[in-house]
């Protein structure tokens, strides 16, 4: 079994008895994918909703409009099917309270919308979701079952 | 202009000021306190955000953050990480109180690290002022205290539509035999960075 690591604007796939981790989602997500006939799992951790608005957008998994397309082509790659994926995410959480900054507070709902719609046009169904709130995230998923584990240190571990 | 494109000149002068900055919020802490406290910066660097996290002590590790914008001439957003251990002294030094748990870290604590990151982003930013000749105006900070990757990633999300890369500036303070460490993050908007060198002459 290995642990495959997912940092910020990163993805992997795998399969059989591996697993996929990211560590410290706060407003980020955590977009996880997964066929159940063929036991493949993959990950990407988005940073920011839309790749178009960006001067730097070189990096297609930073962004929730390439990352997701991405992820879909590179599991296909090792023989999972686009029909039979269903999804799972996590984040998209606001880190700071009071404060009248302006965008760092809009930055979680802006990624969480930008996922689902990203999902919904590539006609993949989510599943289960742990986002929103206000504290960070790690999480984990096992190619061999999909399941998700979600640990915070306010909430301790959870599995959707 | 980005952060990766500065030459070693450029880098010095940014540098110095940082380090002018430091003897500055070491003062204005001094004062507020009305103890010494000296403050050093061994070291500042330029670093990808993945490394950012990584010298937290990784993604999952508790810190404190205080995070504020500056607006003006030129724009930038600043952030303040302690780490946990270093919290928990800041505490003691600060507030004489000892941190026991996550639970400990009340509205009072929280005002500390806000008033802290003020200082120092006041401190640094009025020695950037006086080199520059810009007018910085800094918001009131916001603070969160969780996981360091959670909360650098939220602030560095703002700037990664323009770079992969931070400025840090690591901080250390001393009072008497008690070291806390913290890191304090740069992150100047798009066109900042070259308003900054051209108003020091390393443009």
């Amino acid at each position: 079994m290995t642990q495959h690591k997912v940092g910020i604007a990163e993805a992997a796939v795998c399969d059989k008895n591996d697993t996929i981790i990211t560590i410290g989602l706060g407003s980020c997500i955590g977009v996880c994918l997964y066929d159940s006939t063929k036991k493949i799992a993959g990950m990407v951790h988005i940073m920011l909703p839309d790749s178009t608005n960006s001067r730097n957008n070189t990096n297609r998994f930073k962004f929730a409009d390439t990352g997701v397309p991405d992820l879909i082509t590179n599991m296909e790659k090792i023989g999972a099917s686009k029909l039979r994926m269903v999804a799972k995410i996590a984040g998209g959480a606001q880190m700071f309270s009071s404060s009248n900054t302006s965008d760092i507070m809009k930055i979680g709902e802006r990624n969480i919308e930008a996922v689902k719609q990203q999902l919904k046009n590539s006609g993949i169904k989510l599943i289960a979701e742990d986002t929103g709130d206000n504290f960070g995230r790690t999480i984990e998923l096992f190619a061999e079952d999909g399941s998700l584990t979600v640990k915070s240190i306010k909430f301790g571990k959870k599995v959707i | 202009m980005r952060f990766e494109d500065l030459s070693p000149i450029q880098l010095d002068a940014l540098k110095e000021i940082g380090n002018i900055g430091a003897g500055n919020a070491a003062t204005a802490l001094s004062t507020l306190l009305n103890k010494r406290i000296d403050m050093t910066v061994p070291k500042i660097d330029i670093l990808p955000f993945n490394e950012v996290v990584e010298i937290m002590g990784g993604a999952e590790s508790l810190v404190a953050g205080g995070y504020l914008e500056v607006k003006g001439e030129a724009p930038m957003s600043i952030l303040f990480v302690i780490p946990e251990k270093s919290v928990s002294l800041f505490m003691k030094i600060l507030l004489g109180k000892e941190m026991k748990s996550i639970e400990d870290f009340d509205e009072m604590s929280e005002s500390v690290i806000k008033e802290v990151t003020n200082i120092l982003a006041g401190s640094y930013l009025n020695s950037l002022g006086m080199f520059t000749n810009l007018v910085f105006e800094a918001t009131v900070p916001a603070l969160a205290y969780d996981m360091s990757g959670a909360i650098i990633g939220n602030v560095l999300q703002l700037y990664g539509e323009v770079s992969d890369y931070s400025f840090v500036i690591e901080s250390v303070f001393l009072e008497e035999e008690v070291e806390v460490k913290g890191h304090f993050f740069l992150l100047p908007g798009p066109d900042s960075l070259y308003k900054i060198l051209e108003r020091l002459g390393v443009s």
